[in-house]
């Protein structure tokens, strides 16, 4: 089918009109509001087995609380008005101004209701933020994110922005206006366990990842030399990704509780049905996909002219691979690294369930008690986790991105 | 000639021997009493019986067909609606959710579901479906995206509405990746499904848990080779579909 050349206007992709833009910053703002007024915000309970009673933000503004949950109110309103009428820079530096100071003061306007609900009722009542803060602050952040990218701002600027909410709320948790809510007790009540969870969960993904490498790099380069290798490789790791984290966990328990109880020098070594090897062991072969297919695909990819120049200056095949193909296949073979991670972190919170330790014994723990503020104390790291994995991948492909097809071949040409 | 080209093609046929070994398996783990004891002679009761797992792999699949429909519902739905003109602009809103959506595991948003809705298998649904629109909008973006654009001008150009363009021109050179899309949904909701039994759910993933629970490790082995399988066949039954979509696409 012929394209055509001129494409007439009436006929060209309408662009989208500056109301509709304005419309994702309101339905935002609004979809906030909205949370805000009509969902719990807290919950109190007496105690941390009964299940709560909900609190609306709404009648904080008859009593002694009038003057911030009033800010709030009015702050929440004139994002919404100004995502409804504005579209000039001000108008956009201005929403994000509030924005930036609408989530931590909600987390202070909380944790102090917390405090008073401590010091009027029991001291073993609980009060947890509750849907209307979770979906509100959720909404804030994409908000943010929204306007972050509407501005243009300079990726220097916008990691300045995330961090300054980051100290705020930083800050607000270390000052201790928060103390009373039942994520920060939880948290205080396990403080040894938590870092003892997050350090497991790092050995977990780093030993599993190293792993990963040492074999996955050296398999990605056989396949890539090697056509029939790569036709066997790739449906066994597919298949391998294919099932289920949960099930691979359990198919690997009976054949090394027997390997661990047939070979004793292997069972003292830690090999057992349960514990972190049968976990790193599954962690390792999914994470192996990503990778492989990483190499394979940078590898493949190259233009054949590079490696032509290559090979007429005098590289031999080896040479070539080590100093201009590998190099030059990284940025890929990076992001395939980065998925493995950001993978692991997820898939090593299941390995709780064989006994391998890490942030899912919290998860599960919490889960299986009902307990949201136990569940949110392992999702809020794991969350964490993958979100600095995926910055520290990202940017060392953005760094080894360079094109420097040149500056490799006369580094090569010197080493030849 | 015909039927030994025809068995040939039939033993070469990896989805319909996935099928069989599933099928059998449910079956045959009936009477697997022997074999079971054998392997594991410490335990007093070898194989699960609680639940037959003939009734465990029909609620398997209806948590994860239920949850996945409305994920695709919602999903391409989703997908659709930030690719049109009018869309266009909560696309980097729905960008942020599906790159958030990476980074927070299936398990995490389960976990997270109990805690609002309760025990059971209402939470599963909700998690599950909740998860299961993220990959599905991804394949519906990336489908509709790389169809190109002097095609769809062209389209317009021989006199097709926005809407007729959709249908004859966009959806069907969409498909491919769109269908990768919901591969991906439907496996990964395959194997938090069988999480979900944690909460409460009864699926593939009871003898598992109870089998961690109990040091029943034949339990863990049961539910994880059903588990397993069940991923595999549905995986090379949407390799199959892919591969029709694919030539029909050509066409």
């Amino acid at each position: 089918m012929p394209a055509p050349d001129v494409v007439s206007p009436a006929i060209a992709p309408a662009s989208p009109s500056l109301a509709l833009h304005r419309g994702v910053l309101l339905l935002l703002a609004a979809l906030a509001a909205a949370a805000l007024v009509g969902l719990p915000w807290l919950t109190t309970a007496p105690n941390r087995l009964v299940s709560g009673q909900a609190l609306w933000l709404l009648p904080l503004l008859q009593g002694p609380w009038a003057l911030p949950a009033g800010g709030v109110i009015v702050a929440v309103l004139t994002l919404v008005g100004l995502g409804g009428f504005t579209s000039g820079r001000l108008g956009l530096t201005l929403m994000l101004a509030v924005t930036m100071g609408l989530i931590p003061g909600l987390l202070w306007l909380a944790g102090a209701q917390a405090s008073v609900a401590a010091h009027t009722a029991s001291s073993v009542a609980r009060t947890s933020l509750s849907s209307g803060f979770w979906v509100a602050c959720g909404l804030l952040g994409l908000l943010l994110v929204e306007l972050l990218q509407r501005l243009r701002t300079a990726l220097a600027l916008r990691a300045a922005a995330a961090l300054a909410v980051a100290s705020l709320v930083g800050g607000l948790l270390a000052g201790g206006v928060c103390d009373e809510l039942s994520l920060v007790k939880e948290f205080a009540n396990r403080a040894d366990v938590f870092w003892g969870a997050v350090g497991r969960h790092a050995v977990l993904v780093g030993v599993s990842l190293v792993l990963t490498l040492v074999i996955g790099l050296p398999l990605g380069v056989w396949g890539h030399l090697r056509p029939a290798v790569r036709r066997v490789l790739m449906p066994v790791l597919n298949v391998l990704q294919t099932i289920p984290s949960i099930a691979l966990f359990g198919l690997l328990m009976a054949p090394l509780a027997w390997l661990g109880a047939a070979v004793p020098a292997l069972g003292q070594g830690g090999v057992s049905g349960v514990g972190m090897v049968p976990a790193v062991t599954a962690l390792t072969l999914y994470a192996l996909l990503p990778v492989v297919r990483g190499v394979l695909t940078g590898l493949a990819q190259l233009p054949a002219g590079v490696l032509q120049a290559a090979s007429s200056m005098g590289l031999s095949g080896g040479q070539t691979l080590r100093w201009i193909a590998l190099p030059l296949a990284l940025p890929v073979v990076l992001a395939g690294v980065r998925t493995a991670a950001v993978q692991l972190v997820g898939l090593a919170a299941v390995a709780a369930l064989i006994g391998a330790g890490g942030l899912g014994a919290i998860l599960f723990e919490g889960l299986f008690s009902a307990a949201q503020d136990v569940v949110l104390l392992a999702v809020i790291p794991i969350v964490g986790l993958g979100v600095l994995v995926n910055a520290v991948f990202n940017s060392l492909g953005r760094l080894t991105r360079v094109s420097r097809v040149r500056a490799l071949l006369e580094r090569a040409g010197r080493a030849a | 000639m015909k039927i030994l080209s025809a068995v040939r093609r039939w033993a070469a046929d990896g989805l319909l021997w996935a099928v069989i070994l599933l099928a059998g398996l449910v079956l045959w783990l009936l009477h697997a009493q022997p074999l079971f004891g054998a392997l594991f002679p410490l335990l007093e009761r070898p194989v699960y019986t609680q639940e037959p797992f003939a009734l465990l792999l029909w609620a398997h699949c209806q948590l994860v067909l239920l949850s996945s429909g409305a994920a695709v519902v919602v999903g391409t739905s989703l997908g659709v609606a930030v690719t049109r003109p009018a869309g266009q602009p909560f696309k980097s809103v729905v960008d942020a959710c599906v790159a958030l959506g990476q980074v927070v595991p299936p398990v995490a948003v389960l976990a997270l579901s109990v805690p609002i809705i309760g025990f059971g298998p209402a939470p599963a649904l909700v998690a599950l479906a909740v998860y299961g629109v993220l990959p599905v909008v991804q394949g519906t973006v990336q489908g509709l995206a790389g169809v190109p654009l002097g095609l769809q001008q062209a389209a317009r150009g021989l006199g097709m509405t926005p809407g007729q363009c959709l249908w004859w021109v966009e959806v069907p050179l969409g498909l491919p990746v769109w269908l990768a899309g919901v591969r991906t949904s439907v496996i990964i909701n395959i194997g938090t499904a069988a999480i979900a039994s944690t909460v409460g759910a009864k699926t593939l993933g009871s003898p598992i848990i109870v089998g961690l629970g109990g040091f029943n490790t034949a339990y863990v082995l049961q539910g994880a080779m059903l588990v397993g399988l069940l991923a595999l066949v549905v995986d090379l039954a949407f390799e199959r579909l892919a591969q029709r979509v694919t030539r029909h696409a050509r066409h």
